[in-house]
């Protein structure tokens, strides 16, 4: 890890207006006009007592990441690719990859501060309880953030330009989003669907936020799940992935 | 000792050998240009001295170092300065320079660099905002921000004015007066004809000549050209027959000969044997302009023909 690279890629992410709203503030902005429906604060025995509200908290923390990792991140790096900026780095001591580890630390970094707003902003607003089990909720949420970087890593090395990589970002972000229960919670799918959706990268991860939020340990299953995705989506980005 | 050492070099795309067996070697403190048409394969040789290509077949190395498999210890030594490449957008030249020098043990103080390179008024201006010029002259910068051994700029002065090319050559030259070596890859011949101490022109992936820039100049063929309008028409037999004459061109009644010194002296006899009155009469050197045309032009003529007999069979099958 090079620090200075490092450094220079969170500076300029500060300089991403687009970035910084929709992967820091949407998913709270979300959380917070759901919050203030009414019916959504009410205790509902169909999601085992919980409200609305409580359900869709981990929804808007791994929103965050879905975004950052899938629609902003690969378009970066292609961005990096397509306009020499990795090749002219590779002619220096320091190799491209110090770019490509940055990147990743900067979304990374991004979408667990998102989520840990969300998770403020549940608690502080709508008096959502904080997770039971801090502990596996922060081993799920960093296990999903790892599997939202590679599969953005995976779009960016298929993508030979930037267009390509918005629009397969685009292909992968809504059923990523559907995974994670933004239209519909994994709670309320149908059992099958929820069983499907629960091998889906961030269909476990939203299973496994739901377990430790409720004070159980995540499942080794999810957790396994998240495990698996993230080797075999490192394997196809290393694979595939060219620096020019 | 020499710093850069490429032998027998060889590189294809796509089953086309773009470099062909290019061999040459780069001394310490020597600025070597490298001069070629478009598609010559100037660009991926120097790319393949800087580590970016691994070539097919060949030896390339680098203060004794292979660029490839050693490319961490020849990146610290070598600053290269690409032909076509881009910055982070919103990075700022202050901080393009800064970054920069952090990459390497003992670099350059970036301030007096961009003073030189007239960057100054610029440093706080985001690379997407600067102008071609601009973003040249901080690539140059950022080829010589680690304080390297060697530099490898491929076609330094595109884009920039005459002003500040003319700044840009100084500053090569005082690089080069600390004993850099400088790979340059250009297409400027005046650009050559002033820094260069020798010169390979690639044609074709090969090395058709390589030699000081004088040295180029004096082994084309038409070292010397004389052009005159005659007062009377003169014989073409005779024109043709002058000795050591490279080419012979008559346009609207003026001629222009090349030839060498023993060319423009039978000139003369000529027209005095023959009363023939030489009206402007200019007899220049040739330039290196005229020494690479010659010295790639063959070929071209060379492929014109096959193409033409190739095509000419073609239509009789």
């Amino acid at each position: 890890m090079n620090t200075a690279v490092l450094r220079t890629e969170v500076r300029l992410f500060r300089r991403e207006p687009g970035a910084l709203f929709w992967i820091l503030l949407f998913p709270t902005l979300l959380l917070v006009i759901l919050g203030s429906i009414p019916s959504f604060r009410h205790h509902d025995p169909d999601l085992g007592g919980l409200r609305t509200i409580d359900v869709y908290v981990p929804v808007a923390v791994l929103l965050g990441l879905i975004v950052g990792g899938l629609q902003s991140m690969p378009q970066t790096l292609t961005g990096y690719r397509e306009r020499g900026i990795l090749r002219r780095m590779s002619t220096t001591p320091v190799r491209p990859t110090a770019l490509l580890v940055a990147q990743m630390t900067v979304y990374g970094g991004a979408a667990l501060a998102s989520g840990l707003l969300a998770l403020a902003v549940g608690r502080v607003g709508f008096a959502v309880r904080l997770p039971e089990q801090p502990a596996g909720y922060l081993l799920a949420l960093v296990l999903a953030v790892l599997a939202a970087l590679a599969l953005g890593a995976v779009v960016s090395a298929l993508s030979r330009t930037t267009k390509m990589a918005g629009a397969i970002g685009s292909a992968v972000f809504f059923p990523a989003m559907f995974c994670a229960g933004v239209w519909a919670p994994v709670q309320t799918m149908p059992h099958l669907l929820a069983r499907i959706v629960g091998y889906t990268p961030f269909g476990a991860a939203a299973e496994a936020l739901n377990r430790a939020a409720a004070g159980h340990w995540p499942g080794w299953t999810h957790l396994g799940v998240l495990v698996i995705w993230t080797l075999l989506l490192t394997a196809a980005a290393s694979r595939w992935f060219r620096w020019e | 000792m020499s710093v850069i050492e490429v032998s027998e070099l060889r590189k294809s795309y796509g089953g086309r050998a773009v470099v062909d067996g290019v061999s040459f070697a780069v001394e310490e403190g020597e600025i070597f240009g490298v001069l070629g048409p478009n598609g010559a394969g100037k660009t991926t040789t120097v790319e393949c001295v800087e580590g970016l290509r691994v070539p097919d077949a060949g030896r390339v190395r680098v203060t004794g170092l292979d660029p490839v498999a050693d490319h961490a210890r020849v990146a610290r030594v070598l600053g290269a300065q690409l032909q076509e490449s881009e910055l982070q957008p919103k990075l700022t030249v202050r901080e393009a320079l800064e970054l920069y020098s952090t990459f390497y043990d003992r670099p350059l103080d970036w301030r007096p660099l961009a003073e030189r390179l007239g960057l100054t008024q610029k440093l706080t201006t985001r690379f997407g905002k600067l102008s071609g010029g601009q973003k040249q002259r901080l690539f140059i910068a950022l080829a010589l921000v680690g304080n390297p051994r060697i530099v490898v700029l491929d076609e330094l002065t595109t884009g920039l004015d005459p002003r500040a090319r003319r700044d840009t050559w100084e500053l090569i030259e005082d690089v080069r007066a600390n004993g850099v070596a400088v790979l340059l890859v250009t297409h400027f011949m005046e650009e050559a004809q002033r820094l260069c101490d020798r010169i390979a022109v690639i044609d074709k992936g090969r090395v058709a000549a390589l030699d000081t820039p004088a040295g180029l100049i004096r082994r084309s063929a038409g070292g010397t050209v004389i052009s005159f309008t005659p007062s009377a028409p003169l014989d073409a037999h005779e024109l043709n027959t002058l000795p050591a004459l490279a080419s012979v061109e008559d346009r609207a009644g003026r001629l222009t000969l090349s030839g060498t010194d023993e060319t423009v002296n039978a000139v003369i006899t000529l027209l005095a044997r023959r009363h023939v009155t030489a009206h402007q009469l200019r007899v220049v050197d040739a330039t290196l302009d005229d020494a690479f045309l010659d010295l790639t032009k063959t070929d071209t003529v060379t492929d014109t023909k096959t193409d033409t007999i190739t095509d000419t069979q073609e239509a009789t099958a």
